[in-house]
């Protein structure tokens, strides 16, 4: 008899050492005689299990949590055996409470099977939604689109739907989709996972999108620092390709698209979209002053979608369930679902899926649970090195866009990193600048004199020189970054230099003061 | 090495937006971007020598001198700071004697910080060449060092 079980390809699971997993039970397996099918699948993104065995058993999936190649031997044995008596039996997966009680659309699929083969992906609903667009017009499609409220994920949350209007409506003899997978906020890895774990649903979702503005050529630019993603994506286009997907004629249609994944070189800047564009185009990664919209005047000045990896495999889901059905999920004008990432001093960090609406609080507590360390928490970063750090006060806020940007804050692209008590909140806040005058493209002044002085400013209060009033001037500078920089990078680093220095003043005081 | 850049950018010449493409190529061949690389590039795509200076110089991934044989990247953004990336990364410098952005004497190791390697939830994180490390504490940092890079430390 065949043992079938699944374990993930995936950075987080390697990291955690998958592949020696998956090479000491296949080398076992092979000494013991015994007939085992290692199939490698993506990750659920319940990483604080990672590595996850999965395992067929009578129309379930049995898990096993954290299991290390040194759990090789006892595992298999009781895999053949007696599974559920093995000590890292975690439950049928399906009932596990951070997975089970998560509301997946764009991650439904994620951890079903190999993210590599085409079938399994047309078997659990893919290229639904590509095959009701191409039944539909380039308006139709971009007019589902806009009822379904779907906003970027990217973090500017820019309606998706009026975007493509744009460049429907746009000129051009030549259009372009590009992906922006330069996914380099610390705290998410939620365009990884899908790339890894889904990637025929970007290709979907990007395929869509061609169809609906009338765009021939697509690219994902995708973070150097993602190489398993990579890797996985090439292959993932190639067999796209081969099945008649993308090409010159897609399924037959008579439409084309084509697609190629384009790596980026280490620059936190080219995720900005502007500056992205620059950097597809072979160019420094310099941000472009808007208007021209990259809608009008985009990649070689042609009229261009730029999204997010998620908003653009949400689309997926748009068009195969419809525009209503995504937007019954959410609150206000937040609709449908957000990949949320726990992650930092958390117990159980990973991927959560949910319609918006969520206090920050639940979602911290009923999936992430306590802090790693064990210690209390004590400030909670959302929306990547650009958001705000929010103390337990502000922890009932729910997630939604709107409720975000009233405190000061941003979901950003759903990434939430927790902090225990032994973080020195002036650390971050210096940090913050710090990172901005290391990463910003130097165009603007703001940005790229206001972050090496506001690290100065910092310093100077840390040391207790003149405190009252230079912390009147970091307020300052951040007026200035914030109202005068071209793009968010500079615009918005004060957002967690601001609230640190709000919510933990003691944080900031010298030695000798305090 | 003119010979060998030859065909690398014969085969990105003709492609949108060739010049990074090409920059990941030559320094996949040579570890980094000769000098000699530059004019040629520069010739072949229509570009003046600065522009392609510009381009090398704007990203961290390119080098213009040679690199250690293996690349170790700390992770010191914020997830892994929750997780205690600071000390980790002071560890990491002690240990191999070098500041980042510099090579060990016995060119094993390029050490460097990175923003982010997508592992925010199993903090803190190190990647060696194309390959990351979850909760990484000092002694699996050694333990890493020594079986990936052969790299004893100080």
């Amino acid at each position: 008899m065949t043992l079938r079980i699944y374990l993930p390809r995936d950075t987080t699971a390697n990291a955690l050492g998958a592949d020696r997993l998956a090479h000491s039970l296949e080398a076992l397996a092979g000494q013991k005689g015994m007939d085992l099918t290692v199939i490698r699948n993506g990750s659920r993104g319940a990483f604080w299990l990672e590595p996850l065995v999965e395992m067929d058993h009578k129309g379930q999936r049995l898990g096993f949590g954290n299991v290390t190649a040194a759990d090789a031997e006892t595992l298999l044995a009781a895999l053949a055996d007696n599974p559920t008596a093995h000590p890292s039996y975690v439950g049928p997966v399906s009932e596990i409470p951070f997975l089970k009680n998560q509301q997946r659309l764009t991650f439904e699929r994620a951890g079903e099977g190999d993210p590599l083969c085409i079938e399994t992906y047309q078997q659990l609903g893919g290229f639904v939604g590509l095959r009701n667009a191409l039944a539909m017009t380039a308006q139709q499609i971009v007019d589902e689109v806009k009822e379904s409220g779907l906003r970027g994920r990217g973090g500017a949350a820019f309606p998706a739907g009026i975007k493509w209007q744009t460049v429907l409506d746009a000129v051009g003899n030549r259009k372009y989709i590009v992906c922006n997978a330069d996914e380099g906020d610390s705290g998410t890895f939620a365009d990884r996972l899908l790339m890894e774990a889904d990637p025929f649903q970007l290709i979907e979702g990007m395929t869509i999108a061609a169809l609906a503005v009338g765009a021939t050529q697509g690219y994902i630019y995708l973070r150097s620092e993602y190489p398993l993603a990579h890797q996985i994506l090439n292959e993932a286009i190639e067999r796209a390709e081969q099945a008649g997907y993308l090409g010159d004629d897609l399924l037959g249609s008579g439409q084309a698209f084509h697609l190629e994944v384009r790596l980026g070189a280490g620059a936190y800047i080219c995720g900005e979209e502007t500056s992205l564009l620059n950097s597809l185009e072979g160019k420094r990664g310099i941000v472009r002053a808007k208007p021209p919209l990259p809608a009008i005047e985009g990649l070689f000045g042609k009229p261009t979608v730029v999204n997010n990896v998620l908003t653009l495999a949400a689309v997926t889901t748009v068009l195969a369930k419809g525009s209503d059905f995504y937007q019954d999920f959410g609150v206000g004008r937040s609709r449908g679902t957000l990949a949320f990432q726990l992650a930092g001093n958390i117990e159980r960090g990973g991927l959560v899926e949910l319609a918006f609406g969520t206090t920050l609080r639940d979602l911290v507590s009923e999936f992430g649970g306590d802090s790693a360390s064990g210690r209390p928490l004590r400030a909670i970063q959302v929306g990547g090195p650009l958001g705000a750090y929010l103390p337990e006060s502000s922890w009932d806020t729910p997630l939604d866009y709107e409720a975000f940007a009233e405190i000061g804050g941003m979901i950003g692209h759903g990434g939430v990193v927790v902090f225990d008590e032994s973080i020195n909140m002036s650390d971050q806040a210096r940090f913050a600048m710090d990172f901005c005058a290391e990463e910003s493209c130097g165009k603007c002044t703001p940005c790229r004199v206001g972050a090496v002085r506001g690290v100065e400013v910092i310093d100077r209060i840390r040391e207790g020189n003149e405190p009252e009033k230079n912390r009147e001037l970091l307020l300052d500078l951040c007026d200035t970054m914030e109202s005068a920089s071209l793009c968010a990078m500079g615009g918005m680093t004060p957002f967690p230099v601001r609230s640190a220095l709000h919510y933990f003043p003691e944080d900031f005081q010298s030695e000798g003061s305090q | 090495m003119q010979s060998a850049l030859a065909p690398i950018i014969d085969q990105y010449r003709d492609c949108e937006g060739a010049l990074l493409p090409l920059l990941h190529a030559v320094q996949a061949q040579w570890g980094h971007i000769p000098d000699a690389a530059i004019d040629p590039i520069a010739r072949e795509l229509n570009l003046s020598a600065a522009e392609v200076h510009g381009v090398i110089s704007f990203y961290h991934d390119f080098k213009t001198s040679p690199q250690g044989e293996h690349l170790v990247q700390v992770c010191c953004a914020e997830a892994c700071q929750a997780r205690g990336s600071r000390s980790l990364e002071s560890y990491a410098t002690q240990r191999l004697g070098i500041d980042y952005g510099e090579t060990t004497v016995s060119g094993r190791v390029t050490l460097e910080r990175v923003y982010c390697l997508g592992n925010c939830a199993c903090g803190p994180s190190l990647r060696i060449d194309d390959d990351v490390y979850a909760r990484v504490d000092n002694p699996t940092f050694d333990a890493l060092l020594a079986e990936k890079a052969e790299e004893p430390g100080l």
